[in-house]
């Protein structure tokens, strides 16, 4: 059987993998993608949990569809900033998007 | 190594993978393909878990909804996606190392705990999880007050979306 160890160096390495495209991407969507990385390994921790703990109680499983929840929340707002800012500025670069720096 | 112990590392290996070419490729239209990649390998290892609703959830709202989206705001965006100027910033590298110095770190704090090679138990005859999840989801000693807050939270979100993304002229 597989110990309870893979899955969290999995869901680290998913979420490492997330935190790369976050802090290093210039494009606003790449940087809305490597959200989705660091949510999804967040879920495997989730579910992971529910599975090795307690099977009978179902937080881990209720919390992984709040973060669904969330996560298609974040991305409708945050593409449509996006595409708004777009509009405005005709780029999606986020070193670009200076307006409320000093 | 049993059958699922392979199964495991295959998926693992290859959602892996597919993470990083998302967060590699230019084309961001190639990136926002491997990001369902990643996703299929997510809903994959759910289904290792005996989590079968969230696995099939996984492939109807992560991949049928969100990545969906992504292919589409990319090509609302394409004049500016991909072709010109690198991908990464200029402090890519300090970015490689926070993700590095994470992993390490997580790794290194889960060594310590003690339920870190856990066995999981067996799944006792005639459980329910999916009959358990609906239950726990709508009872209301259960989740039903986080369940209904995500459904204003949705609203809220849709709401605003449209509002954003609306053109006024």
């Amino acid at each position: 059987m597989i110990p309870l160890s893979w899955y969290l160096i999995l869901a680290a390495a998913l979420f490492s993998i997330g935190l790369f495209g976050v802090l290093a991407r210039r494009n606003a969507v790449a940087i809305l993608l490597g959200v989705e990385l660091m949510l999804n390994a967040v879920n495997i921790n989730l579910v992971s949990f529910w599975r090795y703990g307690d099977i009978s109680l179902m937080a881990g499983q209720v919390f992984a569809i709040i973060v669904f929840a969330v996560a298609a929340a974040e991305v409708a707002v945050g593409l449509a900033l996006v595409i708004s800012v777009y509009r405005r500025r005709n780029t999606v670069v986020a070193e670009d998007l200076d307006l409320l720096k000093w | 190594m049993t059958g699922t112990q392979i199964f495991f590392l295959i998926v693992g290996a290859a959602t892996l993978f597919s993470g990083l070419m998302v967060v590699t490729t230019r084309n961001l239209i190639h990136a926002a393909l491997w990001l369902v990649a990643t996703l299929f390998g997510v809903a994959m290892i759910y289904a290792i878990l005996d989590a079968g609703f969230l696995a099939v959830v996984q492939v109807v709202v992560y991949i049928g909804a969100i990545a969906i989206l992504f292919i589409f705001a990319v090509m609302l965006t394409r004049r500016q996606a991909a072709e010109t100027g690198p991908s990464v910033n200029a402090n890519w590298w300090a970015g490689a190392f926070t993700a590095v110095v994470t992993f390490a770190g997580l790794t290194f704090m889960l060594k310590s705990w003690s339920g870190f090679s856990k066995q999981a138990a067996a799944i006792p005859s005639g459980f329910d999880a999916v009959n358990q999840l609906g239950n726990a989801l709508t009872s209301p000693t259960g989740y039903v007050l986080p369940f209904e807050v995500a459904s204003v939270l949705l609203l809220a979100a849709l709401v605003g979306a449209v509002y954003l993304a609306f053109n006024k002229k």
